[in-house]
């Protein structure tokens, strides 16, 4: 097809996703990730411990929420982006986004893992029990087992292309469970509070409180970008290993 | 100072769950930071071989 050649927008998109150039743009991106990650951590903790004023209900219980709640969001966002990477690999087989989707998985298993064990720290307090069964908890729950599962899966074939393409499939399955999370504490009858932040219209928390719960936010989608562009690195000098480019990297010439 | 400490009584959950937070994302920027190198000092010395044989 010779039309390739023709088409800038088409070439911008193969240059977008060559490896040396995500390479190189990677390491230049991401300390300054990381930067605003740490000043985002440190205005959001300053916030959220010292700032801001006692639950007049949960005490100083809820200050969990700083971590619990970015947790939990981000455990959802990335794993969208773990879906959209893999719905765009499978339909025009680019290779970042396989690279960004394989990447992702374990950040949010980790996001996952974090909202589950602050929220079973939270909840042993206030509700007076570490687990329940509920659909806010167990969907949460079925979202760690999707990401511990798409790991699984992808590092179970010995061709990459195969694997990609069975991880791919089941990220795009799982996406069913995040409307299930986000309004499982409205469709079902959960121990779970209802959301307070997301009612865009009236939130209903104090404005001392709600600064620092979007800083963390903040901090840890800084977090997600920083541990995925450090992650790419890896996938990228792995998968390329063979090539003139990485043996320039390193330092010797081909 | 004390007093923040005990977070109201709260202390043996709120401390638990901010130190297992640091620790979970502090490992998950170190850890493939740690692969990055590792992998290019790797990679250096296969590089440096391949040359090595090719040379002789």
């Amino acid at each position: 097809m010779n039309q390739t050649k023709a088409n800038p927008w088409r070439r911008r998109f193969h240059e977008l996703g060559s490896p040396p150039s995500v390479y190189a743009l990677a390491g230049r991106l991401a300390p300054w990730l990381a930067g605003i990650c740490l000043l985002l951590f440190a205005g959001g903790l300053t916030g959220g411990l010292f700032l801001a004023p006692t639950d007049y209900q949960q005490g100083e219980s809820y200050r969990i929420i700083y971590i619990h709640v970015p947790a939990a969001w981000l455990s959802m966002f990335v794993y969208a982006v773990m879906a959209i990477s893999s719905a765009i690999h499978l339909i025009w087989r680019m290779k970042l986004a396989d690279i960004v989707a394989r990447a992702s998985a374990p950040i949010g298993a980790v996001y996952t893992f974090l909202a589950l064990v602050t929220g079973s720290l939270w909840g042993k307090p206030m509700w007076g029990t570490w687990w329940v069964w509920d659909a806010r908890l167990t969907s949460e729950l079925i979202l760690l087992f999707l990401y511990l599962g798409y790991m699984a899966l992808v590092s179970a074939f010995d061709d990459r292309r195969t694997a990609s393409r069975a991880g791919a499939i089941l990220a795009l399955v799982g996406v069913i469970n995040l409307p299930i999370i986000h309004f499982s504490v409205e469709w079902w009858n959960t121990l779970h509070q209802g959301p307070t932040v997301t009612k865009f219209d009236q939130p209903s928390i104090a404005v001392s409180m709600l600064v620092p719960l979007l800083m963390m936010a903040l901090a840890f989608q800084f977090h997600y970008g920083w541990a995925l562009l450090a992650r790419i690195r890896s996938e990228i000098l792995e998968s390329e290993r063979r090539t003139a480019w990485v043996s320039d990297l390193v330092g010797h010439r081909s | 100072m004390s007093e923040f400490l005990a977070m109201g009584g709260y202390a043996w959950y709120v401390w638990p769950a901010y130190a297992i937070t640091l620790l979970a994302l502090v490992m998950s920027v170190l850890m493939p930071i740690r692969r990055h190198k590792d992998l290019k000092a790797q990679l250096t010395g296969l590089v440096g071989q391949r040359e090595n044989t090719d040379a002789s």
